[in-house]
């Protein structure tokens, strides 16, 4: 593992904020937002601002770009200066005048940053309006340059394109153009690839680092992926609870922390080395070996031929055959549109199969009707991605997790004190059960999520993108749940995730997806330490950091 | 797309047929006998009688219904049963009026009622917005002819600023069109103002926290294109279904507007049919309004995919 080790001390300060705090307005009994938080970025460095959600990352970033939202957060304290030029003195207009020119910003979810109904060019040719008066024929030239510079392809076509009709990472290019094509001294970016496959991340990451080293810009890099702090950062700052615990340069930091946080910070990243092999034993002998979940040329097609449509249809899963027995993790890893997730729905019965066999708990369900499927439904529970949509906000929590053993004929104290006992298991006070789902933390969500999933005792437990949503420290907790249930109920799981970290740690099995077909499915210990496929391949080497054990603050020893 | 807008005109035919249907037998099943008013108080029973069968109202239900519908067929609405006009010709004369005070009325709303819901969006909790929800709860509740006879009472006999009533066409005289048009004009409105207001309000109050108004802020966009540039437009698809539902109230709105401004248009004709029971006039404006209803609301569906290029028929 190779770090940043580039000397900036002779470069100029661009970005200097000094003990910048920030409050509620109106309560100075709250703690501040932000306290007394310093930072220096010169040009051609990458500082990145790390720390887990509510950390304060994000506000610093908004505080600087005079964005946050005017009447529920106010600075209260300390400086911010761009260039030589303090930025809270200055007229909104002035402000205006700043952003873009001198500063500029991207955002985390490229899907939604970019306004639906504008065409992508004219999004960029804006910020050309704004801040000058070059004439349209001019200006159109040179949004065409810059969408050259960041790798667009086709620009002709991508400039009247719709950001509907482009795919995430070519949005994000277009941000990208957006923020630096008036050559900005500071490029804030706040979790640009978080939302992006892995791939696509490290094509991303790739361009901002050309654009910086061309226009020597000073970047602010918010992320809370330490694998990307690895490859890019010359300089990190930790942040919690609204102040700044650590600053270091990226290697020192990560060798050395100093700060007990940072160390659990880093503890927390899950490694790239596949768990211990588990030996397909269980307690009870006569289930050994007992396959829970079978799933035979497994094939999903939507849309397609209709009453009133021709056409060929989207193929989105072709024979994809797998089997897990009792106790066992499979993963199911690939990038958006690889088919996972439709795999996912289909075992779940969510959505219709369109051809093949899925045999859960000894039956065949996949050509059922609706009627006949739902004595079966309860051998097979989902927990989704996002714990904040995925439990009824307007039901208490006791009432999610009732509802299941109700339908299945539990009366409903047997389904309560049912309710308590889950509660107690997943970690929550049984109490709990009376308060409603806005009352928790994401991380307790997944919890309930998952109680609410188990209280049905299914044999198997479909987990899509179950963590993604969660910082890395919650994720290990709700990680560390899901093997200790399993452990308990001998539940099979089914793991659906685009992060071959969490995939390491989970599943016994892996298989990878692309393009709704197989391309490589065998024991995890084989799949990510010897891949045999280009693609597999592909995806592991593109995972950032992957040269480093970052829970041990060291290089990765290989196995 | 054509072969969408196709399908739907298609389909307003089986619904203008149920229209037909319903105000067919609701007309019969009501109360009144049109012989009886035409022949006068001081007429027997025998004269009545009499009426009635030349009128064909003394035939069966089905074989009315059957003519009529054959000469609805062949693009014949019918002859009234007061006037003995045709009714194609009664309609002709009266809808002018209605037709331009609908027009500005339609304009003076979307003019008021879209700025108003903004600001009150864009100031969200603070007095504009206060003032404009109120206004939008009052512009609910006070039906339309008191708000008639306030602006008549204000304008026309306090300030003697405007005519009392009647109408002058805009292609006589454009002035006195305007002096006698704005007040029913602004009647009309004031109900729809606070209907599309406050809709224009929420949908933009849901945009204005989208990521995409943080990057217009970020480029440096000032706060009124941020409004009117960026927002606005991705705010557009509810404030357009609900233009189109509002149309059944100005429909609504206009008999009554009609009758307290004294404008001979079609609301008022629609009235005077309803007290004579004149069947044929009645059924032809209920099928008239039935027919702009939906073709308006089907422009207004065929808008949304030129307001937003994901929505596509």
């Amino acid at each position: 593992m190779r770090f940043n080790s580039r000397d900036f001390s002779n470069n100029k300060v661009v970005l200097d904020v000094r003990d910048l705090s920030v409050r509620l307005p109106n309560q100075p009994q709250v703690a501040p937002i932000l306290n007394q938080v310093s930072l220096q970025i010169r040009a051609g460095e990458t500082a990145c601002l790390v720390g887990e959600s509510g950390s304060g990352k994000s506000v610093t970033s908004l505080a600087v770009m005079g964005l946050l939202p005017k009447d529920a957060l106010r600075v209260t304290g300390g400086g911010i200066t761009l260039s030589g030029r303090n930025l809270l003195e200055l007229t909104q207009k002035e402000m205006r005048a700043a952003r873009a020119r001198n500063m500029a910003m991207i955002f985390q979810e490229p899907m939604t940053a970019l306004n639906p109904v504008m065409r992508v060019g004219d999004q960029i040719e804006e910020v050309l309006k704004v801040h000058g008066d070059l004439p349209q024929k001019a200006r159109q030239e040179r949004v065409l340059a810059i969408m050259e510079q960041v790798h667009l392809p086709d620009v002709r076509r991508v400039y009247a394109s719709y950001p509907h009709q482009l795919s995430g990472g070519q949005r994000q290019r277009i941000m990208i153009a957006m923020a630096l094509i008036l050559e900005p001294e500071l490029l804030i970016a706040d979790e640009p690839t978080t939302a992006l496959d892995v791939t696509t991340q490290g094509q991303i990451l790739k361009l901002i680092a050309e654009l910086q080293e061309k226009q020597d810009t000073a970047v602010l890099f918010i992320t809370h992926d330490m694998g990307v702090v690895a490859e890019i950062a010359d300089s990190v700052h930790v942040m919690k609870d609204g102040q700044v615990v650590e600053q270091a340069p990226v290697e020192q930091l990560l060798r050395q922390p100093r700060e007990d946080y940072t160390r659990k910070l880093l503890k927390a990243v899950p490694s790239l080395i596949p768990r211990q092999e588990r030996p397909e034993t269980l307690s009870e002998p006569e289930s050994q070996g007992e396959k829970v979940l079978q799933v035979q040329k497994l094939r999903k097609v939507y849309g397609g031929r209709g009453f009133f449509r021709r056409g060929e249809g989207t193929l989105a899963a072709e024979d994809v055959s797998f089997a897990i027995t009792r106790g066992r993790t499979l993963g199911i890893v690939g990038e958006s549109g690889s088919g996972k997730s439709t795999v996912a729905r289909c075992v779940m019965r969510l959505i219709e199969p369109t051809d093949g066999q899925i045999v859960v708990a000894g039956s065949e369900i996949a050509q059922l009707s609706r009627q006949a499927l739902r004595p079966h439904r309860r051998h097979i529970q989902i927990v989704f991605q996002d714990p904040f949509r995925s439990l009824n906000p307007r039901w208490k929590v006791g009432r999610s997790l009732v509802e299941g053993p109700v339908n299945y004929g539990a009366s409903r104290q047997e389904a309560m004190q049912q309710a308590g006992d889950l509660m107690e298991l997943v970690g929550l006070p049984r109490e709990a059960l009376g308060r409603y789902p806005h009352q928790f933390s994401g991380g307790q969500r997944q919890r309930i999520a998952i109680a609410r999933a188990v209280a049905m005792k299914p044999d198997v437990l479909v987990a899509d993108e179950a963590v993604s949503a969660l910082d890395v420290s919650i994720q290990a907790q709700v990680l560390e749940l899901l093997a200790d249930i399993q452990e308990k109920l001998g539940v099979a799981i089914l793991f659906i995730t685009h992060d071959l970290r969490v995939a390491a740690q989970i599943c016994d099995d892996i298989l990878v997806m692309q393009n709704g077909k197989i391309v490589e499915y065998g024991p995890a210990g084989d799949v990510l330490a010897n891949p045999r496929d280009a693609y597999t391949r592909a995806l592991t080497d593109a995972a950032p950091g992957r040269g480093w054990d970052f829970a041990n603050f060291r290089e990765l020893q290989s196995a | 797309m054509l072969g969408y807008i196709i399908r739907r005109i298609l389909a307003i035919l089986p619904v203008l047929l149920i229209v037909a249907v319903i105000v067919f037998l609701m007309l019969r099943l009501s109360p009144g006998d049109p012989a009886a008013i035409l022949a006068g108080d001081a007429a027997t029973p025998a004269q009545i009688d009499r009426i009635r069968t030349e009128l064909g109202l003394n035939d069966p239900l089905h074989v009315q219904f059957i003519t009529w519908m054959g000469q609805l067929l062949q693009g014949d609405l019918g002859t009234s049963l007061i006037s003995r006009t045709d009714v194609w010709t009664m309609i002709e004369r009266r809808i002018d009026p209605t037709i331009n005070i609908a027009l500005l009325t339609i304009f003076i709303s979307v003019m008021l009622a879209v700025p108003m819901g903004v600001i009150a969006a864009w100031k969200h909790r603070t007095w504009a917005d206060y003032l404009v929800m109120t206004f939008s709860v009052l512009g609910f509740s006070i039906p339309v002819f008191v708000i008639g006879y306030i602006f008549i009472s204000i304008f026309s006999l306090q300030l003697r600023w405007l005519p009392v009533q009647g109408y002058t066409a805009p292609s006589e005289d454009l002035l006195g069109f305007f002096q006698r048009a704005i007040l029913p004009a602004l009647t009309l409105a004031t109900i729809y103002i606070a209907l599309i207001a406050r809709m224009t309000r929420a949908s933009m109050l849901e945009v204005l926290n989208e990521d995409y108004i943080r990057t217009a802020r970020a480029k440096g966009v000032s706060e009124r294109d941020v409004l009117f540039r960026h927002a606005l437009r991705n705010a557009a698809v509810p404030i357009m279904t609900i233009i189109g539902i509002g149309f059944a109230l100005l429909i609504g709105g206009v008999v009554v507007t009609e009758s307290v401004f004294n404008i001979p248009g079609i609301g008022r004709l629609t009235v005077d049919a309803i007290l004579a029971r004149d069947y044929p006039v009645i059924q032809a404006m209920i099928l008239l309004t039935a027919g702009i209803y939906v073709l308006v609301n089907l422009l207004i569906d065929l808008s949304y995919s030129l307001i937003d290029p994901r929505i596509r028929y």
